[in-house]
């Protein structure tokens, strides 16, 4: 069985453009960037940002893609591995508070909820940008270059393959994050995803993934 | 000999690792290791044996994840029966010559519970019953509940060991680097629940190396009066040549141990990395240590999921807004159901400074039960302030009691015998901090000394339950001075006598003090201080009574329990705020619509500035009757913002803002006109759907169907098919909206609408979220879909 790593970093840059993207604002105006940023100082300290990941070599037996902890048919994702050796998969939350934060405003002032929600969504992607950075550095070095990052639930990757994740990563043992029966995470706040790496020149450590919000 | 007895007298040694020695024998990655209980026995059996052979005193059967959310019934009582059973054999074939037990090994199910989850809190209790009654069955020594992150969790297990065996019970939590669980709670919160609940021995495990759970392990050493665990990992893991190695190394690992057992660790062992080297490293590093003596602590405390607050030199504020006596609004709210009316007291109760929530939600026409338990959970879901259960129903209090993620100041026992019959069996068994009143049969004492006799009376009573006396706080009983000019001198005697011949804490409901005078809060404060400086210990008050801060602020200043006097200087400025008229702090946002309002209401509306309007819409109510100001104030500035909002003018922060000025706006209406019954428009039903516990979309819907006028019952969120159906019959709703975000939860609206249509055939349905579309809408066979509130709300107008 592979080894599971767990990482604790800072928090991230905040990302304003984006933060006000999730709320549906297109152009930013000075009012509710008033509100955004007494919502910014409310969650400072509150969140954590923790990662466990794990690497898995790979392989192409015909239709099926053998990831170590999970055989797919998924189409797009041996598109997006092609040409890869190993995948790193790996599994990120900030935390139960920014969970609480919103449900407390939920009634108080839905739009403070809303700014709470945007700025979850923010987080954990930048939290996921700041990982991928970090492990696609590491495997530069040894001349591996990154897919871009890729989740269940993308494409004809089944959302179902959440459960092996959990059970490759012990995310609720590593960075107490659970699954539950309808495939939600709680904290909602988090993502799981795989990040194939090739010997390759081509770098690309942007991607996307199924934010859960 | 009995294993609670062993630990006090000696150092009790457990195991190490298990998974990782499983995963160096051949696990898979994602294969389940009690599997191996009978598929190959004889590998657990080996690793029992090699850690008894190193000197362990215990072995944790190799059921961690053994439970019924992962196994069916009968593979479930396999894998217990024959974990328990390959532990007997190491312990018959090893030649250690130390007392042996086997610990029935209970880990968390991985699941997160409601509120944030969706496992069910009694749920979770009977899956771990389920595991402890299997282990009791087979033979296990004791239960040991380990490596659990949340207190909620960690709660719904040792009360499942607690209910369905009669075997010891030991708790060890994995804290993460912030010395926190997962969930929020620090070791003194733990400490103060797990006790109070019996646990025979509490701790840590998992996460960390043993130095770095260091101040973990000595915040436990200063609270916890039971023996306390440490059962580290051997610091973090790396990869060399293929395999898993950690960064602590055995020596080093027995050397850090041993430094904690000196400072009074009873049971040590080790977790993730370790093995039986590193035991008897242990064994042998600590031989001949003098560890602490376990010493019982009197501190009284409660908490919350968060963090514990303790009675000691500081007063405690206990805030008792939440209470209907005397408040047409709050009963209207309670009788309501109105969930959202008692939190906002809780947030605001909060953001004034108390420490304690009082939750008192007793009505005569109101199910009791089911509010106090409601309210107990969602108030915990939202404010970390440790709850005082208040009530005189014995089932209300229990109900809340099982459900409190924590340990709950409960308000009240008497010293009748009837009362304490009642009251103590309850305290024993879930734990909690009891308010005692100094009355009896024969009423409420004139003089302090009668009242003091009656305190050692509970005291004693408490005892018989193995209720302990830092778990009882007094309440003396404020009495009303204008009726009897000794009265509060008595009570101060009172609360003097308490403190100085029992060693035991005090509080005082402080504003009966003043019943009948005038300019109340006066006396209360001065009273209040007067109390405090005779050792009283809390206060159930009021915080908005600006009387009752000064008197708390500047006694603390000036009894030296304030640093530098900052609370009473962050205090000092802002007196004038809470003197004056509301604060302008949160009217920051101006939108960017034509300035061109018929009123500065209107307008206060439009720009989203929530204590303007509130303060506008009062002072328009001096003039104008209630109907007129919604009819022409309200609603036309809302229907400014939401046009704007159609033509993608405003955004939809924007509109939330002014949607929330509408509702202060509309609050002050209605308790305005409390008695008549604005007229609503229709009985509108919201639910997320089972399943899906994303709301914060169904939360804007609701906000702006309230806004105009209609009166929503809202759900929830994770609500059943048949729940939906029931209440749409019940109120004979001609409306139901519906939300889910994720595909997966799209199946649960499709069988709400059936049930719906079969049950409440006059009903129309309306869907929205983020996964749902106009195809989807119509596939399940819902009447419309909405893509945002707005059109929600349009759509209400048209059908009605």
């Amino acid at each position: 069985m592979n080894t599971v790593y767990t990482n604790t970093y800072d928090a991230p840059e905040f990302n304003m453009k984006e933060i006000l993207r999730y709320a549906g604002v297109r152009e930013s105006r000075g009012e509710l960037e008033a509100l955004l940023s007494s919502c910014i100082k409310e969650i400072k300290g509150r969140l954590t940002y923790k990662v466990c990941y794990s690497e898995f070599p790979i392989s192409f037996c015909g239709e099926l893609l053998d990831l170590g902890f999970i055989r797919t048919e998924s189409r797009g994702l041996k598109k997006n591995l092609e040409g890869c050796e190993s995948v790193v998969l790996f599994a990120a939350t900030v935390g139960i508070e920014i969970d609480r934060l919103i449900a407390r405003n939920a009634s108080l002032s839905p739009a403070k909820a809303l700014f709470f929600q945007a700025i979850g969504a923010e987080r954990i992607e930048s939290l996921c940008d700041t990982f991928n950075r970090d492990i696609a550095d590491r495997k530069a070095l040894e001349g591996y270059a990154a897919r871009p990052r890729f989740s269940a639930g993308y494409g004809d990757f089944k959302l179902e393959a959440q459960k092996e994740i959990f059970a490759a990563l012990d995310c609720p043992r590593r960075i107490g994050l659970s699954l539950n029966e309808s495939l939600l995470m709680s904290p909602s706040k988090s993502v799981t995803a795989i990040i194939g790496f090739a010997k390759t020149k081509k770098t690309d450590n942007t991607g996307e993934n199924n934010e859960d919000n | 000999m009995k294993i609670t007895e062993y630990i006090k007298e000696r150092i009790l040694y457990l195991d190490g690792g298990m998974g990782t020695l499983l995963q160096a024998r051949g696990l898979a990655a994602g294969e389940l290791p009690e599997r191996w209980n009978i598929t190959r026995p004889e590998e657990i059996k080996r690793i029992h044996l090699a850690y008894y052979n190193a000197g362990s005193n215990v072995v944790n059967t190799n059921t961690f994840g053994a439970n019924i959310l992962k196994f069916s019934d009968e593979d479930l009582e396999k894998i217990v029966s024959s974990a328990v059973s390959i532990a007997k054999e190491a312990r018959e074939e090893s030649a250690g010559e130390q007392p042996k037990w086997i610990a029935l090994d209970i880990g968390p199910t991985g699941r997160m519970l409601k509120p944030y989850g969706d496992l069910d809190f009694e749920d979770a209790v009977e899956v771990f019953a389920k595991t402890v009654r299997l282990g009791e069955k087979y033979g296990a020594d004791f239960i040991f509940i380990e490596t659990m992150n949340d207190s909620y969790e960690t709660k719904a297990a040792l009360l499942a060991a607690k209910e369905n065996c009669g075997l010891p019970v030991f708790v060890s939590n994995a804290y993460g680097e912030d010395g926190k669980l997962m969930t929020g709670a620090s070791p003194a919160a733990m400490t103060a629940m797990l006790e109070g609940m019996g646990a025979d021995a509490i701790g840590v495990n998992c996460s960390l190396g043993p130095k770095a759970l260091g101040a973990v392990v000595e915040e436990y050493l200063t609270y916890a009066s039971v023996p306390v665990i440490l059962k580290p990992n051997a610091g973090l893991p790396r990869a060399k040549d293929g395999r898993t190695v950690y960064d602590v190394l055995p020596e080093e690992f027995a050397e850090e141990v041993s430094e904690l057992i000196k400072k009074g660790v009873r049971a040590a062992g080790g977790c993730c990395g370790t093995t039986p080297e590193y035991i008897s490293a242990l064994v042998k590093a600590s031989s001949g240590i003098e560890s602490a003596p376990l010493v019982k602590k009197n501190i009284a405390s409660v908490s919350s999921y968060t963090h514990a607050v303790v009675f000691g030199d500081s007063p405690i504020l206990i805030g008792e807004r939440i209470n209907p006596t005397g408040k047409k609004r709050f009963k209207q709210a309670l009788k309501e159901n109105d969930i959202d009316y008692i939190l906002k007291e809780g947030i605001s109760q909060q953001e004034k400074g108390v420490h304690i929530l009082d939750v008192n939600v007793g009505l005569p026409e109101i199910d009791e039960v089911k509010m106090l338990k409601a309210a107990v959970c969602e108030l915990q879901a939202i404010i970390d302030l440790p709850l005082q259960i208040d009530t005189s129903d014995p089932l209300a209090m229990e109900a809340a009691l099982r459900r409190y993620n924590g340990k709950a100041m409960i308000n009240s026992v008497n010293g009748k015998k009837e009362s304490m019959d009642t009251v103590f069996p309850l305290a024993k068994k879930y734990g909690g901090l009891v308010v005692a009143l100094t009355l009896d049969e024969s009423g409420i004492p004139k003089r302090a000394e009668d009242r003091l006799k009656i305190a050692e009376n509970i005291l004693a009573e408490a005892g018989k339950y193995g209720i302990d006396k830092k778990d009882i706080i007094f309440d003396p009983l404020a009495m009303t001075v204008s009726a009897d000019k000794e009265a509060a001198r008595e009570t101060l005697r009172a609360v003097s006598l308490i403190t100085s011949r029992l060693g035991c804490h005090t509080s005082l409901g402080v504003s009966n003090v003043s019943f009948g005078l005038p300019e109340r809060d006066i006396v209360n404060g001065t009273f209040f201080t007067m109390a405090l400086e005779n050792g009283l210990s809390a206060a159930i008050m009021n915080p908005y009574s600006l009387e009752m801060m000064k008197a708390y602020h500047t006694y603390r200043a000036l009894a030296g329990l304030d640093d530098n006097c900052a609370d009473y200087i962050g205090f000092a400025s802002s007196v004038p705020q809470s003197t004056a008229q509301p604060q302008a702090q949160n009217s920051t946002p101006p939108v960017s619509v034509n300035d061109d309002f018929s009123s500065p209401l209107q307008r206060a509306i439009v720009k989203g500035l929530k204590e303007q309007a509130a303060q506008l819409t009062a002072e328009m109510l001096a003039e104008t009757p209630p109907l007129r100001v919604v009819g022409e104030e309200i609603i036309p500035a809302l229907d400014i913002v939401g046009v704007g909002f159609e033509n993608k003018k405003l955004y939809l922060p924007q509109l939330l803002m002014s949607a929330e000025a509408a509702k202060s706006a509309f609050e002050v209406i209605k308790s305005n006109m409390s008695g008549e019954k604005a007229t609503d428009k229709c009985r509108f039903i919201l639910a997320t759907v089972k399943g899906d516990i994303h709301d914060i979309g169904k939360n804007i819907v609701k906000l702006l169907l309230e806004n105009y006028g209609f009166a929503v019952t809202d759900l929830g969120r994770d609500v059943p098919p048949e729940e939906i159906a029931a209440e749409t019959v019940r109120l004979h709703a001609p409306l139901v909206g519906l939300s889910a975000l994720m595909t997966t939860t799209v199946p649960a609206m499709e069988e709400t609408i059936k049930l719906i249509r079969a049950e409440a055939p006059w009903c129309k349905i309306v869907v929205g979220g983020a996964v749902l579309t106009q195809e989807y809408a119509d596939a399940i066979g819902a009447d419309k879909y909405a893509k945002d509130a707005m059109e929600t709300v349009r759509y209400a107008e048209s059908i009605l």
